[in-house]
């Protein structure tokens, strides 16, 4: 096995155990959507639409007191190192639950009932931790619509890498890494929207993955608001008043 | 959606209010404690065409799993290693409200969440399970049927998939001098170094439980799934279902399913020496 980390305990990209890869965060960047955003997060590149509300086609699905929450994440062919075939694998049909699972809880569905919210997840580069990225970036998306939420959903992994709990791991680290633990939570009301495990981890191990993901969520969390503010109050006046 | 399940919005929030009176008193509509299991039962061996087999009873809910090996060409990405395939579904004659057609998004997901606790937890040393690297590897698959729905199908499908897993036999193949594959007299376990268990538990309103059955299902916020190995270890989790757990809840949630995973590894491990036993 390759090693992951080096003798200065730094990783393959030169981060530290707690560091998060450069992250940048977008708004609106389709003119046709209701809102949009695009994000890097590392090498993921995803864009992300959000239509609606909107009236439900197919009509069997509109629920009387709330709105449908739809969601699709799916990776371009070129995304990967070997192609990807661009109909749905099983992978992006799970992914795409759990995103709408993590999102959902933020949102004020019974807003807007008998009609339905679409989330469109396009990963154009695929990256470790695209779920996550595109869960930071639809939260910001769904907020560009002007969707009624209760708080932001901002996502992030820890995992565990060469022995040692790591932040937000790359693509290698996923693949070669011992475990990948994505979590998203709403931060300002204190809840876990996701949570998955992929690998193996000690309890301890397991505990303090989750603190350094929280922790990180609320790093990137005023990313998000800062991409934001940037769209709605102008650059240079984002932040506190 | 839950395939399996019905929902009716009035009737949920009429039981929803209900079950959550009925949890603030720690009591449950099947008169369980809010961290017991119902009776799990496991027998395995019960096809004879299949390389391995098991029926699980949790309640109501009943899984059979049976396990076919293959030669099979690895993954590019892992030449050395055997294959691992779990595949769920649920059945039409399941539930009134099972459909047929292919697995949608909760198969899916339960297929692969159960894959994830037995691949993560390195059940199977798929590094044995190769004959020519890169070309020629054993192929495990593991199909889990349900039969019958009653809620923890994640549980249910885990403990069947594990045990017919556990309990699988094969011819033990070779490679001739002229690098032809070929099947010998043999008759051989699969290589197999720990048994996983997975601990599915449900938030409704603000109490935790153990084991949900459908009707608790039907009006639960959050389900958290987490597997444990034989060392205690977290190997896979996943949380379902559109609901929140706070950070609290995930800590006591990953605590009492340790507990609770020793407890069903010893019911397990009794359905595989059973079989064993002949």
């Amino acid at each position: 096995m390759r090693e992951l980390i080096d003798e200065k305990g730094l990783r393959i990209d030169g981060r530290r155990a707690d560091e998060l890869r450069p992250l940048r965060i977008e708004v609106g960047v389709l003119k046709n959507a209701d809102g949009s955003s695009y994000i890097e997060m590392g090498k993921n590149k995803i864009v992300v639409a959000v239509y609606g509300p909107k009236e439900v086609h197919p009509k069997h699905q509109a629920l009387p007191d709330r709105s449908v929450l739809r969601c699709r994440y799916h990776m371009a062919p070129f995304s990967t190192d070997v192609r990807k075939p661009p109909q749905p694998s099983r992978r992006e049909i799970e992914i795409s639950k759990v995103i709408r699972e993590a999102l959902e809880p933020a949102l004020m569905l019974e807003e807007y009932p008998r009609t339905a919210i679409d989330i469109y997840l396009e990963v154009l580069q695929a990256d470790g931790g695209s779920r996550c990225a595109g869960i930071t970036a639809s939260a910001v998306a769904l907020a560009d619509a002007g969707i009624t939420m209760r708080d932001m959903v901002v996502a992030c992994a820890a995992g565990k890498v060469s022995g040692q709990v790591v932040l937000d791991l790359n693509d290698m680290e996923d693949k070669e890494g011992e475990a990948d633990m994505p979590v998203a939570i709403m931060p300002n009301l204190n809840q876990v929207t996701l949570l998955q495990l992929d690998g193996m981890l000690t309890p301890e191990e397991f505990e303090k993955a989750f603190e350094m993901a929280m922790n990180a969520c609320r790093r990137i969390y005023e990313v998000q608001r800062k991409a934001l503010m940037d769209k709605y109050f102008g650059k240079g006046e984002a932040g506190e008043e | 959606m839950m395939s399996a399940v019905k929902k009716s919005i009035v009737v949920e929030q009429l039981r929803k209010a209900q079950m959550i009176e009925l949890l603030s008193k720690e009591k449950r509509l099947d008169n369980r404690g809010l961290m017991d299991f119902r009776p799990v039962i496991i027998e395995t061996g019960v096809i004879d065409r299949a390389n391995g087999s098991a029926r699980v009873q949790v309640g109501n809910t009943q899984v059979i799993a049976g396990v076919k090996i293959e030669i099979g060409e690895p993954f590019p990405d892992t030449p050395e290693k055997g294959l691992l395939v779990v595949n769920a579904e649920v059945l039409p004659l399941a539930s009134a409200y099972a459909e047929p057609g292919p697995p949608d998004e909760d198969a899916i997901e339960l297929a692969r969440v159960v894959d994830r606790g037995v691949r993560e937890s390195q059940m199977i040393d798929l590094s044995k399970l190769v004959l020519i690297p890169g070309r020629k590897v054993y192929a495990v698959f593991v199909d889990v049927n349900v039969l019958n729905t009653d809620g923890n199908l994640f549980d249910a499908s885990s403990y069947a998939t594990v045990a017919s897993i556990a309990t699988s036999t094969m011819p033990k193949f070779y490679v001739d001098q002229n690098g032809q594959i070929k099947q010998s007299n043999e008759i051989i376990p699969l290589p197999i170094k720990g048994i996983p268990v997975s601990i599915t538990m449900a938030r409704i309103g603000d109490t935790l439980i153990v084991d949900p059955t459908s009707e608790e299902e039907a009006v639960m916020d959050a389900r958290i799934t987490l597997v444990f190995d034989e060392d205690g270890n977290l190997c896979a989790g996943q949380k379902g279902q559109p609901g929140t757990l706070n950070f609290d809840q995930v800590k006591t949630v990953a605590n009492t399913a340790k507990v609770k995973a020793k407890e069903i590894r010893e019911i397990i491990k009794g359905g595989i020496t059973e079989d064993a036993k002949g």
